[in-house]
């Protein structure tokens, strides 16, 4: 029996993706939003957690995606990384799945760009991919437009 | 009265740390039945009674003191493998813990030691320590847990010390008097002391503390929104179990802000020693008095007044007190005294730092300052006395004729004061010669919950922090129109006289696309000051005053620099907290600091110490008007427009037998030439370099004799003859373009134009 892995798993676009479960805080339909002026368009905006105050930012801008339609709402996962809470916006949430560890496979070369760094690995489940997205990775950048322009 | 309290302060810290270093002796002696060999455990046990012993016999408790020695002595025969351990000794050791304890609980209660009844025990320790195997003194402990139970009875009704007491848990009194007691008698006298001091306080994580305080900020926003649904519902039940609400989350709310809060005396108890130790390596003799341990502060604050405030008192020690013989002189006591005050006023806290020493020479600290080319001569002479004695706070500034290693090294009043500032508060010095100096320090309570003006720009809501606020000024649409001004592009207002710069918070944020006016044309104007710099923040839309819960700004936001945090608003909504520095820096209203090249310190600071200049003055497109320095002009020239001819792209003309490369003032600073083509070109020659080049001219309008104040030269503009202008600093603009030529670029003296 090979070991399993939970993930939380959410679709952006055609992809499917998944997030461990030990990083996932809770799962929210869309929340209201506080734009950040002068901050890279991947941040979204803040979001009020229940007193917490969590930065929201856009997935399909973090990995260079083209954004959804302006009418359907996204959902925010919501991450811990280190000791800091974020909010990662999808477009729709999917179920938890437990995945077999002998599934895995590190993402081809192919796979360029950003999502290159962001995307651990591959897990080839029936019929479609889960690609798993490296959250502390994803979160670790520095929003103010000076340095965006470089590092994107 | 301020030895009483120390003494006070140090009984109570030898209360605790006994009831702990007792909780640890008891686990340790019950596992030392275990391992009777472990040298480590009797090392443990042999430390917690001899500490105890030390520090008694250090407060005067003769009778603590005589138990914990022949407990000590024991101890040391084990430790030191004299006599093995069993359970009798165990036993012994054991009960001497409680009668430690019973008398710690007399001594708490105030009662002082108490009976003595360890008689008994003591013969059974030295006993036991002579190897002779010692009756247990079984009928003592009968009779100690009785005390015991008596003890606490009478101090339940309460004397002086009644609010620790009442910690107590009541239920403990019945089970100590009854059968318990005899079960476990080692046990009996631990329930009743535990409940004392040390539980009356706990460690708790700030963490902790923090998210309650999160919760009840959560808790308050669901209130209001309760209260206004209750407005509307016509329930009188509903409505006086809000009320309830209300006033409970009022407190709860006052209460979790409560305990992040510490008395300051936390940070004070090292100062008499500071001072001692000081004063005796300057040959001083330096009293020192405190007032207002208990007022209290936020526990970060507290933290960073450390630093600052144990510089103050060196100082004071070093700089202050003057010499015993001197002071003899002067008719004052031999013994200098340093006064520490803390206190509430209005929201904030005051420190003040008051010694009667030799008081701050205007006079000396002028020539120093001069000395060290703080500021110039004419400020020296310009200056009043208080703003000398304020240049102690100067960077590089030190009046000690020799540096010692306490202080003289011309760091650290600077610091002090920008830590000070850093935390949102103020630093300033009062001294009378001959009399002594008084520092006043005024920080916020918290840096948790401070008072903030919310504003809008572009449908969202800002806090600006209070600190930084200094006035509102609003002008109508009329108004606006006509008191606004341009400085080539720059916005500035006549503020009582002075030039206000202007930064339209929408643009700052990137949001240039609404018009900051709304639709009748009226002007907010907040008035900020960063750093030393004031200028004005036009918003859309002022709303109010609040309190505000800040929060910190994730790690990917930090690096935007306008924002100092966020907070949440009312209604639960995120607004972001404007860090007015930064803000200031972004709208280069104080942008020379940072973006300055160097050596323009020195430039600036000889600008500034010629008294008047003499200036000339230019038109510049329609309407606008720059000055000139006429030092940085070499001639004035006039050239038929025939002469202009072009090399490599660029204007030159023949001058002097040389080609003279021509610059257009119109095409640098961007505006429209009024100048006909056809009209004989006025141009001012500058040499650079040995070299020399013409700049085109729209019309000279005037020769000016002006004196320009450092705030002149730093915005670039001054007021002459009425009118705004420019004041071009002509180096700077030919030292760009022949750096970078062709370039398009622009340059007014003092303001920096980024090119990056």
């Amino acid at each position: 029996m090979a070991e399993q892995r939970q993930f939380c798993t959410f679709h952006l676009a055609d992809m499917f993706f998944g997030v461990s479960v030990d990083q996932i805080q809770e799962v929210l339909r869309y929340q209201r939003m506080t734009a950040v002026p002068l901050a890279a368009p991947t941040i979204e905006g803040l979001i009020n957690l229940r007193g917490q105050i969590v930065t929201a930012i856009d997935l399909r801008r973090r990995l260079g995606m083209p954004d959804r339609s302006p009418d359907t709402l996204p959902m925010n996962v919501v991450v811990r990384s280190g000791d800091e809470v974020l909010s990662l916006l999808v477009d729709e949430i999917g179920d938890v799945l437990e995945v077999d560890e002998d599934r895995f496979e590190a993402p081809p070369e192919t796979v360029e760009g950003v999502a290159r760094q962001l995307i651990t690995g591959v897990y080839k489940l029936d019929g479609r991919l889960l690609l798993v997205l490296d959250v502390d990775r994803t979160v670790d950048i520095d929003a103010s437009l000076k340095t965006s322009a470089t590092d994107c | 009265m301020t030895d009483l309290d120390g003494m006070e302060e140090v009984l109570q810290e030898f209360l605790v740390e006994s009831a702990e270093g007792l909780d640890q002796f008891d686990q340790d002696m019950v596992k030392l039945e275990q391992a009777p060999d472990s040298a480590d455990l009797i090392a443990s046990v042999f430390r917690t009674i001899h500490t105890i012993k030390g520090t008694s016999g250090f407060l005067g408790f003769s009778q603590l003191e005589s138990v914990t020695h022949v407990g000590e002595n024991l101890l040391s025969l084990l430790r030191d493998d004299k006599l093995s351990l069993n359970a009798q000794i165990t036993t012994a050791l054991l009960r001497m813990g409680d009668a430690v304890r019973r008398i710690l609980a007399f001594i708490e209660a105030g009662d002082g030691e108490g009976p003595d009844e360890d008689e008994a025990l003591r013969q059974e320790l030295n006993a036991l320590a002579k190897g002779e195997d010692a009756a247990p003194a079984t009928e003592d402990v009968a009779i100690s847990s009785a005390v015991d139970a008596d003890a606490i009875e009478t101090s339940d009704e309460g004397d002086d010390h009644g609010e620790v007491v009442q910690v107590d848990d009541p239920e403990s009194v019945p089970d100590t008097a009854t059968g318990k007691t005899e079960d476990r008698p080692g046990r009996s006298a631990t329930n009743t002391a535990q409940t004392h001091v040390p539980d009356a306080s706990i460690r708790v994580s700030v963490g902790l503390l923090d998210s309650l305080m999160n919760l009840v900020g959560e808790l308050v926003l669901a209130r209001n929104q309760v209260l206004q649904h209750t407005a509307v519902e016509d329930n009188s039940g509903l409505t006086a179990t809000t009320q309830r609400l209300n006033l409970i989350t009022t407190e709860l709310q006052e209460g979790v802000m409560k305990t992040r809060m510490q008395p300051i005396g936390n940070i004070w108890g090292k100062f008499p020693r500071v001072v001692r130790d000081l004063a005796t390596a300057c040959h001083k003799s330096v009293r020192i008095e405190m007032e207002g341990r208990e007022t209290d502060l936020d526990r970060t604050i507290i933290e960073a007044i450390r630093d600052p405030l144990t510089h103050l008192i060196r100082n004071a020690v070093d700089h202050g007190i003057e010499a015993p013989a001197d002071r003899l002189a002067n008719g004052k006591p031999e013994e200098g005294t340093i006064q520490l005050r803390a206190y509430h006023e209005g929201g904030q806290v005051n420190i003040e730092i008051i010694d009667d020493g030799g008081g701050i020479d205007p006079a000396r600290v002028r020539a120093k300052a001069l000395e060290r080319r703080i500021i110039s001569a004419e400020q020296a002479a310009e200056y009043t006395d208080r703003e000398c004695q304020s240049l102690i706070f100067a960077a590089g500034f030190s009046t000690a004729a020799a540096v010692t290693n306490v202080s003289g090294r011309g760091v650290g009043m600077d610091v002090v004061k920008t830590n000070i500032e850093k935390i949102g508060g103020a630093v300033d010095v009062k001294s009378t010669v001959g009399q002594g100096t008084t520092i006043r320090i005024k920080i916020p309570l918290t840096l948790a919950i401070i008072p903030a003006l919310v504003v809008r720009s572009d449908g969202n809501s800002y806090a600006i922090p209070q600190v930084s606020l200094l006035e509102l000024v609003r002008l109508d649409g009329a108004q606006a129109q006509a008191q606004i001004e341009s400085i080539h592009g720059a916005p500035v207002y006549r503020l009582r006289g002075d030039l206000l710069p202007l930064a339209y918070l929408s643009h700052e944020l990137g949001q240039a696309t609404s018009e900051p006016a709304n639709s009748t044309g009226d002007l907010n104007i907040v008035v900020l000051q960063a750093d030393d710099r004031q200028f004005g923040l036009v918003v859309e839309e002022i709303l109010d005053t609040e309190e505000i819960v800040v929060k910190p700004l994730g790690k990917q936001l930090k690096g935007i620099g306008t924002f100092a945090g966020t907070t949440i608003m009312g209604d639960g909504s995120v607004a972001l907290i404007l860090d007015v520095p930064g803000l200031a820096q972004g709208a280069r209203v104080v942008a020379e600091h940072d973006a300055r090249v160097p050596g323009s310190e020195q430039e600036e600071a000889r600008t500034q110490s010629a008294s008047a200049q003499t200036l000339l003055l230019i038109k510049m497109g329609a309407g606008g008007r720059a000055a000139i320095p006429i030092s940085a002009v070499a001639r004035l020239e006039e050239f038929p427009p025939e002469a202009m001819e072009r090399s490599a792209g660029r204007e030159v003309v023949q001058y002097r037998g040389e080609i003279m490369n021509i610059l257009r003032l119109s095409d640098l600073l961007q505006f429209d030439s009024t100048s006909q083509v056809t009209d004989p070109l006025r141009v001012i020659v500058y040499s650079c370099d040995g070299q020399d080049v013409g700049i085109v001219v729209d019309n000279i309008i005037d020769i000016v004799d002006q004196h320009l104040s450092p705030a002149d030269s730093r915005r670039g503009a001054a007021v002459i003859h009425e009118r705004v202008t420019d004041i071009l600093d002509l180096e700077s603009i030919i030292r760009d373009q022949v750096r970078a030529p062709g370039s398009s670029w622009s340059r007014v003296a003092g303001e920096v134009v980024n090119h990056g």
